[in-house]
């Protein structure tokens, strides 16, 4: 078996830098062993993966070369040299005198160095007469001298002119000054990658040598898939009322009618959120077909004229308003058909309750709102519950989710009082931020529906939206939700452990 | 509300402010100045000249109206501090004959039927005061009057006007006068036509244009107050020089109408020669009955102390509970022994409707942080609904198989659900909406496959193959249930390279069969036929029923 390049160029560098400190050129090595650059270089590659064998350190340099145009006037002059020569003394119609050896650019270089005149008044057309006895050819002497490998002599300016007019080329040279190694051998043996059943088998593993491993580099990645970012945080308030004993309530109802959205909720039929602004209505179906007959005549009433306590908003309220069907614009509407469940039960039992659903808002869209976002709901009805207890509970809840700085400040909402906001210190923004709101149902909501008089139900709300973007860091919306989102940001997203 | 600094202030420090806001239920929500809002909003060049006194920019509940001009907060947050005690709000009924009347005529029935109307005497305004006063009736027509639909406010120089006053309605044509700071007068058709292009005044125009008799007030020599709720005479126009102003509220809603003729009289009458007096008005009604305006009615509500205390979760005096109410603007004091406190309802505090809004207020002077929180001892076991139990399982599986999980809009266009996958908009079921601001929003989506294309779209720098899935509900049209629509849960996946991979989506389905322990059969399995006529489609059959789609996507 021949010797391998890594073993020529490790033989050659043992004999040419014996001394401390020597070292060959790849080029001057590549020529002195009949090789090609490219090949010595990958010799001197697969001999830097073992180790320590040699040193190499990458040089670039540039060097003056003839293109193949620089040859051919080398070789037989410069095009307006050669032009001059083959005009005859008598000189030619300007157009023959293109056609001669040198062409219109031998022509036109000539024009400019004043070597040839031109007499535009000769009969048949202007004429081509040579303006000067003798030429010498300049630009053939300077391709002589860079072939001769003096291109660094030549004045800078006419080097450039010289590349301008494509006669020389710039070649960047890429080589390497080669060392001994601290583990330099002249013999070369390979490195094993990976340990093989028969190398077990034979034993044959003790005497091999092993690559090392590259812990620098990213190991490869798994194929595999991903959950998405804001199902993740849904995931984990799912689970988090799990763990508080609340049970899941049905959703499954995007279509809403006014009645359950709102009426039911004790809100005003004139109330701006029921604006076109700020709901979407539906066109089909436009009206729910029913609403549950007592309980709507109840809610009329304590709309219209008061009761259970109260002085009611006396205003004529409508049934076609109630019936009107639209989006859902929060899920209380579905607590509100929980709790009327929960009312026509034989005997009241204290329940908890939770959903995270879609809700739907016609409002402005920017970075942070979108016309349909996530709510995450929980109820709480029982006998004699207090605020105190829906603080406790607020606070055992958002704790769970890793935000434990809270307060809570006093607010309005049509179906709860009292009612709070819930706020809570954000160590980035070095601010107090909302993050729910909350409150006791009013009486007016729960009385109709026939609930006991002493049972109270406490509930609060956030958007799922909001703590996704916080834990995950991402500052535009439509990023994470709907078509627009970076795919990227799904796959690098990690766990999610809103506790930790 | 904005408050300026130069106003009557007794707060030392931003945050101090702050703090007191918070505890009050309101929201300080910048604190800022003239300057830095056109400099935001329109840039710095346009912000030079405009004053740079300090304003404070407070969001206030939305059922406060008595919190919406500066003289009602700060009233509010002194009494809260203790500083002063509540003023009561006196009704001047002037002797027989000397006072105002306003008639209403049968006319106005069909329009705008209800008025009411009372006189603040002797007030004096300063450029603030004045300010104030106008800002006010702006806050109350965009709040409670819904933008003037409920209610419009009219205030006029009472001493430009002669009384009586009717409130009428009449044709158009036959209206004509001077409206607020024009130079002319015009018909009321030619005024409609005027404040078309008007930013401000445009938005009210169609309250009454189409009805045939437009609402107007006259005094007795014929002389045009107002023509609600559109615009005011200029002949009564109030300056800060009037000194004896009459308002008049008319709408549609009565109990409205009177709310805010109840806050706007009880804010500014405070800078009346006799603060907080308030002159009546009689209306007197088509049938020849008369009421007299305003009410200001206190109503006298009883709450047991123990109430107070097992609703919020304290447990105060009842001396100590009638004193935190007091603070709120509810005077109240102890009767039956302690058994029970009697709370007295100021006209300024409309929201009052219920023994819990009491509570609330007990609560807010109490201070929300200070209540001692504590766990309910509510014993539920928890359940999940057993299909979002289902989704959580299969979600994980899904991505465990490779595929990647996308979220997309419920909401779309009739287009994308239609029309790009060869359908007719009217075999979808498609519940429709009715107000979308965009075509985005026009329909809610009857299948997951128009959003995963866009998800696809959205991400084609990414590198292939792309594998995605979803599993979320879509709505359709369904007669059967109490709204006329109903959710389903649907799952749907997608593979997208530059070869089809069909059988990569085949194999997908063969998973999620294999998970729900569906096996591969015709008996008591699934089976794929190809869809007649469609030969690239197959349908999926389990138990006889067609369950689900597959086809490679057409590029048509």
């Amino acid at each position: 078996m021949s010797p391998s390049v890594a073993e020529l160029l490790l033989q050659r560098l043992e004999r040419e830098a014996a001394g401390p400190g020597g070292g060959l050129c790849s080029l001057e090595a590549a020529a002195a062993l009949g090789l090609d650059h490219q090949t010595l270089v990958g010799a001197v590659k697969s001999l830097q993966a073992l180790g320590e064998v040699i040193e190499a350190e990458a040089r670039a340099a540039t060097r003056w070369e003839l293109s193949p145009e620089g040859a051919e006037v080398l070789r037989d002059g410069s095009p307006e040299v050669r032009l001059f020569q083959s005009l005859p003394a008598e000189g030619l119609p300007q157009s023959d005198a293109m056609k001669l050896p040198g062409g219109s650019v031998g022509f036109s270089k000539a024009m400019a160095n004043k070597w040839l005149r031109l007499e535009k008044g000769a009969p048949g057309g202007p004429r081509v007469l040579r303006a000067v006895a003798e030429v010498q050819d300049g630009v053939q002497q300077s391709l002589r001298r860079v072939q001769r490998g003096e291109a660094e002599s030549l004045p800078e300016r006419e080097r450039a002119e010289l590349k301008r007019r494509k006669l020389l080329l710039e070649v960047t040279l890429k080589s390497y000054w080669i060392r001994k190694g601290s583990a330099f051998s002249t013999a070369v043996s390979r490195q094993e990658t990976e340990l093989t059943p028969e190398m077990i088998a034979t034993g044959s593993w003790r005497q091999l040598p092993f690559k090392p491993y590259n812990f620098s580099a990213l190991g490869l990645p798994p194929a595999c898939g991903h959950l998405h970012p804001l199902l993740k945080v849904r995931s984990q308030l799912r689970q988090i009322f799990l763990e508080m004993g609340f049970t899941e309530m049905p959703t499954d109802n995007f279509v809403e009618s006014s009645f359950w959205n709102f009426d039911a909720l004790f809100q005003p039929q004139q109330h701006p959120a029921r604006d076109q602004h700020d709901t979407f209505f539906l066109q089909d179906p436009a009206e729910a077909p029913e609403l549950p007959a007592g309980y709507t005549a109840k809610v009329k009433k304590v709309h219209s004229q008061g009761g259970y306590g109260s002085q009611g908003y006396k205003y004529e309220w409508r049934l076609e308003e109630a019936r009107r069907n639209l989006l859902r614009t929060h899920t209380t509407s579905a607590s509100a058909r929980m709790l009327y469940r929960l009312a026509r039960q034989e005997k009241f039992s204290p329940v908890k309750y939770f959903s995270i659903d879609r809700v739907f808002r016609n409002e402005s869209l920017d970075a942070t709102h979108l016309a349909e976002f996530h709510q995450v709901e929980g109820v709480v009805a029982d006998r004699g519950l207090t605020l105190g207890h829906l603080m406790g509970i607020l606070r055992q809840f958002f704790t769970k989710l890793g935000i434990t700085q809270l307060r809570f400040k006093p607010a309005y909402n049509p179906y709860t009082e009292p009612s709070m906001e819930v706020f809570s210190y954000h160590e980035g923004l070095k601010k107090w931020v909302e993050v729910g709101n909350s409150g006791v149902f009013r009486p007016e909501l729960l009385l109709p529906m026939g609930l006991p008089e002493n049972v109270s139900v406490i509930a609060w709300g956030l958007s799922l939206e909001r703590p996704t973007m916080i834990k995950y860091g991402i500052n535009n919306i439509r990023e994470l939700v709907g078509h627009r989102v970076n795919l990227q940001m799904v796959y690098d997203s990690p766990l999610c452990r809103l506790d930790a | 509300m904005l408050i300026n600094q130069n106003s009557p202030s007794f707060f030392t420090a931003d945050e101090e402010f702050d703090e007191l806001c918070f505890e009050f239920g309101l929201e300080l929500d910048e604190i800022t100045s003239e300057k830095d809002i056109i400099s935001k909003e329109k840039g710095e060049e346009k912000a030079k000249g405009a004053s740079d006194t300090i304003l404070y920019k407070i969001d206030v509940p939305a059922n406060r109206y008595d919190l919406l001009c500066l003289e009602g907060l700060v009233r509010g947050l002194q009494v809260f501090k203790e500083r002063i005690n509540l003023p009561r709000y006196e009704k001047i009924i002037p002797a027989q004959g000397e006072g105002q009347r306003l008639i209403i005529t049968e006319e106005t029935v069909q329009v705008r039927p209800h008025a009411v109307a009372a006189v603040l005497r002797n007030i004096t305004f300063t450029k603030e005061r004045y300010d104030s006063f106008i800002d006010l009736q702006e806050k109350l027509h965009q709040n409670i009057c819904r933008r003037r639909a409920l209610v419009a406010i009219g205030t006029h120089d009472l001493d430009t006007i002669s009384g009586p006053f009717t409130f009428t309605a009449k044709a158009p044509s036959e209206i004509k006068f001077k409206p607020l700071n024009q130079s002319r007068e015009y018909t009321a058709s030619q005024i409609m036509d005027l404040y078309r292009t008007d930013s401000h005044l445009r938005h009210y125009l169609h309250l009454i244009e189409n009805k045939p008799l437009y609402p107007v007030i006259y005094d007795s020599n014929g002389v045009v107050l107002s023509m609600p709720p559109i615009i005011n005479g200029h002949h009564t126009k109030v300056s800060v020089n009037t000194r004896n102003v009459f308002i008049e509220c008319t709408g549609t809603d009565i109990t409205k109408a009177k709310i805010v003729l109840d806050i706007i009289v009880t804010m500014f009458s405070e800078y009346c020669e006799k603060p907080f007096s308030v002159e009546a008005v009689e209306v007197v009604y088509p049938n020849g009955k008369t009421h007299i305006y305003p009410e200001l009615a206190y109503r006298k509500e009883k709450v047991k102390p123990e109430l107070i205390n097992k609703k919020i979760g304290i447990s105060e005096t009842p001396s100590s509970l009638a004193k935190l109410l007091t603070r709120m603007c509810l005077k109240s004091h102890v009767i039956g022994n302690g058994n029970n406190i009697e709370i007295e309802i100021p006209p300024t505090r409309a929201d009052i409707i219920h023994a819990c809004d009491i509570v609330e207020d007990a609560a807010i002077a109490y201070g929300y942080n200070n209540i001692q929180m504590t766990i309910p001892k509510t014993y539920t076991i928890a359940n999940q609904l057993p299909l979002s139990k289902l989704t959580e399982l299969l979600r994980l599986d899904l991505a465990a198989a490779g595929f990647t999980e996308a979220l997309t809009f419920a909401l779309c266009s009739q287009e994308d659900i239609a029309d790009k996958l060869g359908m007719d908009v009217s075999a979808t079921k498609a519940v429709r909406i009715a107000n979308p601001k965009t075509a985005e929003f026009q329909v809610a989506r009857t299948t997951l496959l128009p959003g995963l294309l866009k998800t696809i779209a959205a991400n084609r720098k990414m590198p292939l193959p792309l594998k995605l899935f979803e599993i979320s509900d879509i709505v359709v049209k369904d007669p059967n249930t109490d709204v006329g629509a109903r959710n389903y849960r649907h799952f749907c996946a997608v593979y997208y390279n530059k070869s089809p991979g069909f059988e990569i989506i085949h194999g997908l389905l063969d998973r999620v069969m294999q998970l729900l322990e569906v096996p591969p059969n015709e008996e008591n399995g699934y089976t794929i036929k190809a869809t007649e006529g469609k030969e690239d489609r197959a349908a999926v059959y389990s138990r006889g029923c067609s369950g689900a789609q597959m086809f490679p996507y057409n590029p048509r």
